[in-house]
């Protein structure tokens, strides 16, 4: 069956004009972070013809310090993401495994706490870790992030939990192993792709979280990445060429990881994670 | 030991209360060391954080150490709607329009581009699909500067410079972000840019997912290529689309770093929503009751918004 070339022509036009839209503005942004002493808005003429350099991503890196938040927010983000898979996966399996008297009730008061958007409790969970005496502190922040992301990574391990077959939990109970060599000998390795998807999950929304960050770190010194890009940008606001550097620099480590697990990622999230939750 | 589930409920009925509670007591014991944590964890950053929302919004409450926060009823409610600048009303209007200019246009978007891409003779599918989805994983900050950039006033800001300077559409060089509905623009195009490759990788996935064997059957029946679409393309696609529908209504709804990011809720709060009007009022003015009242007003309009659209798609279990 061969379609007409007009047609094709057409589908083309749309899909790349589609594909032009979103990759220009980045281009643009690429281009912009190259110009040297952009003291006000470059003109589009100069972002256009200027030569690719390193001097604006060198001055931000060392002179402006994020060396420093890169490394504190790698810090944060690895910290709190295998506290969260860790945490995630031994709830799960409680609940994909287990019977236990209340636990119908336990999951449903779980996944009410999912319809409403985590935002509006940031203001008591800031009191909390006050009260514990955590403010300006990186522990107040995986407490809250490995704490608050329980109940999300949960449900999404649960479902894959529960497709593995029993059968495979015979050779482990004859060998006379229990829960724990079911869980890390056939639960951990078998769910090894939901897990993984739900890593560079947990790794995305951590690495640029800003809202909770900002409130509960005060300190310069210990602010993570997003908190210091939107200080930057207030302090050099027109300054877009060292904003961007920097922005270009806190998206590469996201980036990376989603061009390593693209294809599993993109497939996955929705035929596997989403229908059998 | 724990395997065979379902047959316990029905011989429970006969085994005594003492006996039923002592076999309760025991699988909490195994299952306790694995559950602990988590509903720990929920517990006290989620489940009494909830709670703490309630009460505060009955308080004038106070950060400051020994200070005293009292108890003063519906004040912090009544002064949201009572507000001579109508913040709070402000924002309730413009979370309908969000969710009514957003929804539509970024749906249509994405069913487009995804039907498109998966035809038959594109080549390089992957490659659309991972430039599409460049958005969703460039961070909400990241991509406001870029925003804020293309949109800056004067004659040098990119939208300017090309409706301005090159083709002569706009008068003069419009200042976006300091008029209201010229801000809503700017969000509403973020918001979509940002977002509709998530529709488009969905919209992918459901497609690939049909069988190629109803079209061999609808070809060889002598349906043509439109006939196809719409008798098997559209019905198949039907309950990706109530998905996909729910998901973009929740997003449009929640308008956050929308509009912290490009507009601070600027000019004049005019462009607020319910959460950046809470964070603002909490973390800025240090106005936590008003703040957590606004919050848990937010929370039941979100928690009925949801749970209707469960009840009415709940059996397809999609979440």
């Amino acid at each position: 069956m061969k379609t007409k070339w007009h047609i094709q022509l057409l589908v083309y036009g749309i899909i790349v004009l589609g594909a032009l839209a979103f990759l220009f503005p980045f281009a643009y942004m690429i281009m912009t972070s190259f110009i040297k002493g952009a003291y006000s808005l470059p003109r589009p003429k100069e972002v256009f013809s200027v030569i690719p350099n390193l001097y604006n991503y060198q001055l931000v890196w060392s002179k402006n310090n994020f060396a420093r938040y890169f490394l504190n927010s790698s810090l944060v983000t690895i910290v709190s993401m295998t506290g969260s898979l860790f945490l995630g996966c031994l709830t799960a399996y409680g609940f994909a495994r287990f019977t236990f008297p209340g636990k119908e009730l336990l999951f449903r008061m779980f996944l009410l706490t999912m319809m409403i958007p985590g935002v509006i409790n940031i203001i008591p969970q800031f009191l909390i870790i006050k009260s514990f005496g955590l403010v300006n502190t990186y522990w107040g922040l995986w407490l809250i992030y490995i704490g608050g992301g329980v109940v999300g990574s949960t449900f999404f391990l649960r479902g894959f939990f529960q497709s593995i077959p029993k059968e495979y939990e015979e050779s482990v109970l004859i060998d006379g192993g229990g829960s724990w060599r079911i869980f890390w000998n056939i639960y951990l390795p078998q769910s090894m792709p939901a897990i993984a998807t739900l890593a560079v999950l947990s790794f995305q929304g951590t690495w640029e979280e800003y809202f909770t960050a900002l409130v509960i770190i005060k300190d310069e010194a210990l602010r993570t990445l997003p908190v210091a890009l939107l200080m930057f940008n207030d302090k050099y606001a027109t300054n877009y060429s060292w904003v961007f550097a920097a922005s270009i620099i806190a998206l590469i480590p996201t980036v990376l990881l989603y061009i390593i697990f693209q294809k599993r990622f993109v497939q996955s999230g929705f035929n596997e994670g989403g229908v059998k939750g | 030991m724990s395997i065979p589930v379902a047959g316990q409920p029905k011989s429970a009925q006969r085994i005594p209360a003492g006996v039923k509670l002592k076999k309760g007591m025991q699988q909490w014991i195994m299952v306790l060391p694995y559950i602990f944590l988590g509903v720990l964890g929920t517990a006290v950053f989620v489940i009494y954080p909830m709670i703490k929302n309630i009460i505060i919004s009955f308080q004038e409450y106070s950060i400051m150490p020994n200070a005293e926060s009292p108890f003063i009823g519906f004040a912090n409610y009544v002064s949201a709607f009572t507000d001579p600048n109508n913040k709070v009303l402000m924002a309730i209007r413009n979370t309908f329009l969000n969710v009514a200019v957003t929804v539509p246009i970024n749906w249509f978007l994405a069913i487009v581009f995804a039907v498109l891409i998966n035809i038959h003779f594109v080549k390089h599918k992957i490659v659309f699909r991972t430039i599409y989805y460049l958005p969703i994983i460039t961070s909400w900050i990241v991509v406001a500067f870029l925003f804020r950039f293309l949109f800056a006033g004067g004659e040098y800001g990119l939208i300017n410079f090309i409706f301005y300077k090159q083709l002569g559409l706009f008068q003069e060089p419009v200042n976006f972000l300091s008029n209201y509905w010229s801000a809503m623009i700017v969000i509403w195009l973020f918001h979509i840019w940002k977002t509709v490759g998530w529709g488009v990788v969905i919209y992918l996935a459901a497609l690939q997912g049909i069988s190629k064997e109803y079209y061999e059957a609808a070809q060889i029946d002598g349906a043509n290529g439109p006939k196809r679409f719409w008798s098997i393309t559209v019905p198949m696609l039907g309950p990706v689309t109530a998905f996909v529908i729910i998901n973009l209504v929740n997003g449009a709804f929640n308008f956050f770093p929308q509009v912290y990011f490009i507009t601070r809720g600027g000019p004049m709060d005019q462009t607020q929503t319910l959460p950046s009007l809470m964070y603002l009022q909490a973390f800025k003015n240090f106005n936590f009751g008003y703040a957590s009242a606004v919050a848990v007003m937010m929370g039941i309009a979100v928690f009925l918004l949801t749970y209707s659209q469960m009840k009415k798609f709940g059996n397809q279990r999609f979440l």
